[in-house]
């Protein structure tokens, strides 16, 4: 294990879990936005560079901010009191550390554990708008379906619906 | 570089966070914030098992990592708008109080 690699793992960690542990949601959210370079800054370790500034670019682009103006829009006063911890959050964190531990168990007696990386790619921007535009361009044609027919439900499932009774 | 399995125990790591946030916490902003954490531990390891696996030429975990970051901002973009029309219906996003189905 280098040290880079564990700089960023502790990084990545500490925001994910200061993400899912602080009692204000806004603070949640900016600690995440941590969490989320760690995750682009490991990508960049593991030479995805295309990946990881993609991961920056949506997730702490747009997808933060679509969660911090969220919550400023359901904001109500009284919802400052309430716990932040659902009524059952035993029986959850329970569940949860039981998969960490079934996951880390397998890992750990798999023989790729050890494996070592093979020489580094040659992985260019253009090689993978080549792969998008000939080999994967069914998928990119039905992602870009999927994202038109994901915003124009989002439009109308957040539409006011008192306006259209006027 | 460290092995494969040091990324592959910081994402199962990752997911485990993000199920706890999703299973215990009570804003459904959060819930869905653990959600996106799960997915971003599944794309770490497929960046992982690119990188070290046999054909890292063919690009495939790099374009399975693109699609699935496109997926799920689709998926945060329509889950935040229905969280905003349950909000805007029972004036609370604590899903403790979120317990009925009729309208």
């Amino acid at each position: 294990m280098t040290v880079s690699f564990l700089i960023l793992a502790v990084v990545t960690v500490a925001g994910t879990a200061a993400a899912m542990g602080l009692r204000n949601a806004v603070h949640c959210v900016l600690a995440l936005t941590v969490g989320f370079v760690g995750i682009a800054a490991i990508y960049l370790q593991l030479d995805a560079q295309f990946v990881g500034l993609t991961q920056i670019m949506v997730y702490v682009g747009a997808v933060a901010i679509l969660a911090v103006f969220a919550i400023m829009m359901t904001h109500s006063p009284t919802s400052v009191q309430l716990p932040a911890y659902s009524s059952f959050w035993l029986a959850g964190s329970v569940v949860a550390a039981a998969v960490f531990a079934v996951l880390a168990w397998a890992i750990s007696l798999s023989p790729a554990y050890t494996r070592q990386a093979p020489q580094e790619p040659d992985v260019t921007a253009q090689k993978i708008g080549d792969a998008l535009m000939h080999r994967f361009v069914l998928p990119l044609e039905i992602m870009g379906l999927l994202l038109t027919a994901a915003l124009i439900g989002a439009v109308v499932i957040a539409m006011d619906r008192k306006e259209e009774m006027k | 570089m460290s092995p494969l399995g040091s990324y592959l125990l910081l994402s199962s790591l990752l997911f485990s966070i993000g199920l706890a946030g999703a299973l215990t916490r009570r804003n459904a902003i959060l819930v869905l914030i653990g959600i996106e954490l799960m997915l971003n531990a599944a794309n770490i390891n497929f960046i992982a098992f690119w990188r070290y696996g046999p054909a890292p030429a063919a690009l495939t975990g790099i374009m399975f990592a693109i699609f699935s970051i496109s997926v799920a901002a689709a998926e945060a973009a329509v889950g935040l708008a229905i969280i905003l029309a349950a909000y805007r219906h029972s004036q609370t996003t604590d899903l403790d109080q979120m317990n009925s189905l009729k309208g």
